[in-house]
């Protein structure tokens, strides 16, 4: 199961992110989680909110280009060694990992966000090992 | 002996025209019998014209009477074309020093018409026309719409600015001419534009290559497929380089399909009209029984050999108000005499590498804007707009390019491969190093003329 990320791409200058999550807010579109990665001269603000759909339509509107992309969004137990065990199993399949960061949500379990080389593999390794995911608007009901 | 002249049209009756559209074939047809001459009777109405224009010149025109008599030339001593080689030059800066109207070869009052530069400097370059200019700007621009791909059938949709440039009113007439029905919708109101293409299925666009461009962005952002909901078959584009990079970027935005003919003309010279690409995309036909056409070295005055690239030289041999000899157009290309496939016999003109005064010496490296264009360009990532800025650290130069990505990613690594891939090319190809910075898609300025995508900060 796959869950939308929105990704921006911002100039590096003042003001420029405080922009955009001002259209997010006035548009009541609920940050889940954030990455951002950045250059001395730009970065890309991946992000997990509660409606991809409605916040990449608002943004363009206020001229802002972003991109919806696929990601899986892992759920693993809050302890010691887990997510190292999750990639062990993404790992042994032959698959690259792009990207990934944490999302912090008030329950037992840890969330991670993984974009791989390959989504689609990854999302059946995970399947097949009984490893959950779950969606952005499950995510925002917890 | 064939009567060359403005009023060629005149004597065509509707019915002669409509057998003419009929008996090419394809779209494109031969506005006028002239186009297609001997070369021994091209140079003969040229001598002839010449002579005529350069005997009046010296008897109206006190200034240009001058620059001859210091350079020891009398009309009489034109005898052949090669003799065009002893005449002085005419440049820009003869124009202002001899503001509004010291150029001209009539009085104010045989005048019907007059545009002017824009004038980003100092003084308007001021231009005018009689009643005879008129007749034969619009017999150059119907000759060009048509070598375009252009027709009596076609909607044109004028996206020039009318007003002091001389390019929308000069297609305006070109065009009206050959029995287009004209839309002058001048620049601006985007969405407006796009609406008059789809109700009135504008068929022919004229506009600046960017602003073509930008039209494209527009209509996608309303929704408007350009290739599948507008009906626009040709883009007569000019007023701005139309690079080969440039050519399909607007295929891109267009769709594979859409005719791109780019023509050439100068307001100095009659305005749009001095030439015209054809079907065959080979250069551009200078319309030589109205222009003869030089290539010399910038540097030193010289005629180049034929085939040779240096900057073009252009002398009006039938104008009446206006008839500049030797104009130094400060454009960079080369001609070619070779008889196209078209049919056409007068020669042909590379399609521009640069303007002289555009030329970037960037740490000792001479450069056109066009070339880095091409290099970003040629990176699909990339979207057609960027700014080049160049700036100076103590004594270095330093070029900062600004690029649009086409779309937005989520991959770092795609980033990174495209700077480093642009700024490879930029090293390889032109020997330059160049800090790149990626931005994100429509934020750069766009432009409705002439794109000024230059910023030279280093005199200040």
């Amino acid at each position: 199961m796959f869950a939308k990320q929105l990704t921006v791409f911002i100039e590096n200058r003042t003001g420029r992110l405080a922009e955009v999550l001002g259209v997010l807010r006035e548009n009541n579109v609920n940050i889940l989680s954030l990455s951002l990665a950045d250059t001395t001269e730009f970065g890309l603000l991946r992000l997990i909110v509660d409606n991809a759909a409605a916040g990449k339509e608002k943004l363009t509107e206020k001229g802002f280009s972003s991109l919806l992309s696929d990601v899986s969004i892992i759920k693993i137990p809050h302890k010691v060694g887990s997510l190292q065990e999750l990639l062990k199993i993404i790992d042994k399949n032959g698959v690259n990992i792009e990207y990934m960061y944490g999302l912090s949500v008030k329950c037992d379990d840890a969330f991670i966000v993984l974009k791989a080389s390959d989504g689609k593999k990854v999302d059946e390794i995970l399947t097949a090992n009984g490893v959950g995911t779950i969606t952005c608007e499950e995510l925002a009901q917890i | 002996m064939i009567e060359a002249g403005a009023d060629s049209y005149d004597k065509r009756s509707e019915d002669e025209i409509i057998e003419y559209y009929t008996s090419q074939k394809g779209t494109e047809m031969i506005w006028s019998k002239e186009e297609t001459l001997p070369r021994e009777e091209i140079e003969r109405i040229q001598l002839e014209r010449l002579q005529e224009t350069v005997s009046r010149v010296y008897e109206k025109v006190a200034p240009y009477r001058k620059k001859m008599d210091e350079a020891g030339v009398k009309p009489e001593d034109i005898r052949t074309l090669a003799d065009l080689s002893k005449l002085p030059f005419v440049t820009k800066q003869d124009m202002r020093d001899n503001y509004p109207f010291g150029l001209f070869a009539v009085g104010k009052d045989e005048l019907v018409r007059i545009h002017a530069s824009s004038g980003t400097t100092g003084k308007p370059t001021v231009v005018g026309y009689t009643q005879g200019d008129l007749k034969t700007w619009t017999e150059c621009v119907s000759r060009i719409a048509c070598m375009g791909g252009a027709t009596g059938k076609d909607v044109a949709q004028i996206c020039f600015g009318y007003g002091m440039f001389t390019g929308a009113l000069g297609l305006h007439y070109g065009l009206e001419n050959i029995g287009a029905a004209i839309v002058p919708s001048s620049t601006g109101n985007s969405q407006k534009q796009i609406m008059y293409m789809q109700d009135f299925e504008t068929s022919l666009l004229v506009a600046t290559p960017s602003y073509a461009l930008r039209l494209a962005e527009v209509a996608k952002e309303m929704g408007v497929e350009p290739e599948r909901d507008l009906k626009v078959r040709i883009a007569l584009v000019g007023s701005e380089l139309l690079t080969d990079a440039m050519r399909e970027e607007m295929h891109k935005f267009w769709g594979k399909d859409i005719l791109i003919t780019s023509n050439y003309g100068m307001s100095e010279l009659m305005g749009p009209g001095v030439s015209g690409e054809c079907l065959e995309h080979c250069g551009m036909h200078i319309n030589e029984d109205y222009f003869i056409p030089e290539i010399i070295d910038p540097k030193t005055g010289e005629v180049l050999p034929v085939g040779e690239q240096g900057e073009l030289v252009i002398t009006c041999i039938k104008k009446e108000g206006l008839p500049l000899i030797r104009y130094r157009t400060k454009d960079i290309t080369r001609l070619f005499y070779e008889k196209c496939k078209c049919g056409r016999t007068f020669c042909r003109m590379e399609n521009l590498s640069g303007r002289s005064d555009d030329m970037l010496k960037i740490r000792g490296v001479n450069v056109f804007p066009s070339q880095i264009e091409e290099v970003i360009l040629s990176v699909e990532e990339l979207g057609p707009h960027y700014e080049i800025i160049l700036e100076r650290e103590g004594f270095l130069d330093k070029l900062t390019i600004r690029v649009e990505l086409a779309h937005v990613t989520d991959s770092f690594a795609v980033l990174e491969k495209i700077t480093a891939e642009v700024k490879n090319k930029l090293k390889i190809m032109l020997g330059l190093d160049a800090k790149v910075l990626l931005v994100s898609p429509n934020t750069l300025q766009r432009f409705e003329g002439k794109a000024k995508r230059v910023k030279d900060l280093r005199s200040k």
